[in-house]
């Protein structure tokens, strides 16, 4: 097993690699460039292709081509381009094309502070396309994690057929830490699904009753003697453009059943000390190591504190927020933004439990922010 | 004779399953164009499995559903940037890529400058009725001055976007321009394109009677298929032209005829070369 100092996107386009990925298309910014250098020298390498478009909007539009043409394919970008990406975020959503957007968050709004750590465009991963559609977006705290929530996030896109937003902070993304290389027979990769009918039956966006492929028709790649149609109008089975209201509402249902029947396989956590705690500290990403740090710091302390972090940040864990949180009165959730999953938090376990601890100044938040507002807490409580 | 070989092209490349009639209004010069596709695939003998036809948004946008290849009708402007992956993931495809003068000139103005630059072998076919049809015929790059549109109810003051000089001066391999009057001559440049290997535009100049046509009072389809017929010349015809003479002239012909390496068959280079650099 071989292990190197390396960055969090030098992690990310690594993981990329191992995770199948033949296909990038980027454009320049920081803090999410070296994803791109990387993969421009590591994909020819492999067979793959690496291409620099003129934008954000070509880059998207570029991945989601390369996918259609059966190639895994990735973007990555920060702030600036992920609001330029938005547009064809949903496209994807749409035409349910895999693909895999990484959003190396930088300080906002604009411009913002290039490299400064921030976790603003979570609300964004979410919600930053029109229109409802479902989606998951995946949150890592360390070099190592980012590599292995990559390859998590390609495995997604595939077996739900969905675009996967890898939300990664400026403080992951530069961070080096030792990275020590997977044996990568032992990583499961999801393969994109075959479908078993002949051409003239095959629909792509086919409601399926029951089977393997329940909720997820399989796509095939143009080119492989299936004909098909894909747009970004509503459509039917077929792909064809629909007005009708009972070709619509059974499209929409069933991408949103597609993830929320599989939140087993798509929620990813990871919780400590919850069982005997008097507070619980949720955190992700980037802020969730100076809450890790705080945890250990106040039960030295001698109090019960509990940790629940969230690799998946969408869909939002509310069952797992919810049963971690039922009997307790503290929950404090730090985050580098002004507010926004403890949003979602606030709304699973009502805002009276809720502590916030927020940065947006371009600064880290500190562990003893985090601890002081445990004390605080249980002073008042 | 000849109808009945058109009609075995509508059973060969229409697809019978989508509903007819099309959205496109009766006197459009979209299905014109369409037709120049089709008898130009039919013509080269390519197999439907491997061509595939991108579309952005508007009329023209529309063009892909009707027709039996991989089709793929994308957001408004990015038409060329979603062709590109798809080329270079699939580079025998015949990627045909076609957009609305808006469409390809005003959001996606970006993305077609870089196509041609790139020269990534795309076929380009943009009809250009120099307006925004299916929003009700607002001004679009290709507008001539003075005209009225939906958003210029004064008369439009801005210039012209010349798109088949812009792609020639951008880098493409194979330029021409033709109307949805001079059906064989577009047929020819839309072959051409299909089968030239680096990036090629055509422009099919068309026209909207159903909203320019009605504002500016230009009479109805025929009357506009006729203006388009007594205006345009070819490349030759307008060298002996004086700059007056020259004015509201449509110029037909092949404007870049150039063989630069395609972009997909140069990045096969360059696997080569990291692979043995790696290895």
């Amino acid at each position: 097993m071989t292990a190197r100092l390396m960055q969090g996107d030098e992690a990310c386009a690594e993981g990329a690699i191992a995770a199948g990925c033949r296909f990038f298309a980027g454009y320049p910014i920081t803090p999410a460039t070296e994803i791109a250098e990387v993969l421009s020298r590591r994909l020819p390498q492999v067979g793959g292709k690496f291409i620099q478009m003129e934008d954000e909007l070509a880059s998207i539009a570029a991945i989601i081509g390369a996918s259609v043409g059966g190639a895994k394919a990735m973007t990555a970008t920060s702030g600036p381009g992920f609001s330029l990406m938005q547009e064809n975020i949903g496209y994807a959503a749409m035409t349910e094309v895999p693909c895999v957007i990484v959003d190396v968050q930088r300080l906002g709004p604009s411009t913002g502070r290039p490299t400064s750590p921030s976790q603003g465009d979570v609300m964004q991963a979410r919600w930053g396309t029109h229109g409802d559609h479902p989606i998951i977006a995946l949150a890592p705290s360390s070099v190592r994690e980012t590599f292995d929530l990559t390859v998590q996030a390609f495995n997604f896109a595939e077996r739900y057929r969905t675009p996967v937003i890898l939300l990664m902070d400026e403080l992951v993304g530069h961070m080096r830490e030792r990275m020590e290389y997977p044996d990568p027979s032992t990583l499961d990769l999801e393969k994109r699904s075959d479908t078993r009918v002949p051409p003239e039956w095959y629909k792509p966006f086919e409601n399926l009753p029951e089977g393997p492929n329940v909720n997820v028709p399989p796509l095939v790649p143009f080119g492989e003697g299936y004909r098909y149609h894909l747009t970004g109008l509503h459509h039917d089975e077929r792909g064809y453009p629909t007005d009708r209201p009972d070709e619509i509402k059974p499209w929409l249902e069933r991408i949103f059943r597609k993830i929320e029947r599989s939140l087993s396989d798509i929620l990813l956590y990871e919780s400590e000390g919850i069982e005997n705690a008097d507070t619980l500290v949720i955190a992700y990403g980037g802020a969730a190591r100076a809450s890790r740090h705080a945890v250990k710091e106040s039960r030295e302390r001698g109090r019960r504190v509990g940790f629940l972090r969230l690799k998946t940040v969408w869909p939002f864990a509310e069952e797992v927020v919810e049963h971690a949180a039922s009997r307790l009165h503290n929950v404090v959730v730090p985050e580098l933004n002004r507010g926004q999953l403890v949003l979602e938090v606030e709304r699973v376990v009502g805002r009276h439990k809720v502590r916030r601890v927020n940065r947006a100044d371009g600064e880290m938040i500190r562990p003893g922010e985090i601890v002081a507002a445990i004390e605080d807490l249980e002073r008042a409580a | 004779m000849k109808q009945q070989s058109e009609s075995r092209m509508h059973q060969r490349y229409l697809r019978h399953s989508k509903k007819f009639p099309n959205v496109w209004c009766a006197g459009c010069g979209i299905g014109i164009v369409l037709g120049t596709i089709i008898r130009a695939v039919d013509d080269l003998g390519l197999d439907k499995n491997d061509v595939a036809m991108i579309s952005g948004i508007g009329c023209t946008g529309r063009m892909p559903v009707y027709v039996d290849f991989n089709t793929m009708h994308t957001t408004h402007g990015r038409a060329l940037a979603f062709a590109t992956g798809l080329k270079l993931v699939k580079p025998g495809m015949k990627v045909i890529v076609v957009m609305g003068d808006g469409d390809a000139l005003a959001i996606g103005g970006n993305h077609f400058i870089h196509a041609a630059r790139r020269n990534i072998g795309l076929a380009a076919i943009v009809v250009n009725n120099a307006a925004y049809g299916m929003t009700g015929g607002q001004h679009s790059p290709t507008t001539p001055s003075s005209v009225k549109t939906a958003t210029t109810p004064y008369g439009h003051i801005e210039q012209q976007f010349p798109i088949a000089e812009l792609a020639a001066t951008a880098g493409a391999s194979f330029v021409a321009r033709s109307t949805v009057y001079h059906v064989r001559e577009l047929e020819s440049y839309v072959a051409q394109a299909i089968s030239k290997e680096g990036f090629a535009l055509v422009e099919a100049v068309s026209y909207c009677h159903t909203t320019l046509g009605r504002i500016n009072r230009w009479g109805t389809a025929s009357d506009m298929m006729r203006h388009i017929k007594a205006h345009s010349v070819t490349l030759t015809q307008v060298e002996a032209m004086s700059e007056d003479e020259k004015r509201g002239k449509i110029v037909r012909g092949i404007f870049a005829e150039r063989d630069i390496p395609e972009y997909t068959k140069r990045y096969d280079e360059i696997i080569a070369m990291a692979q043995q650099e790696a290895a």
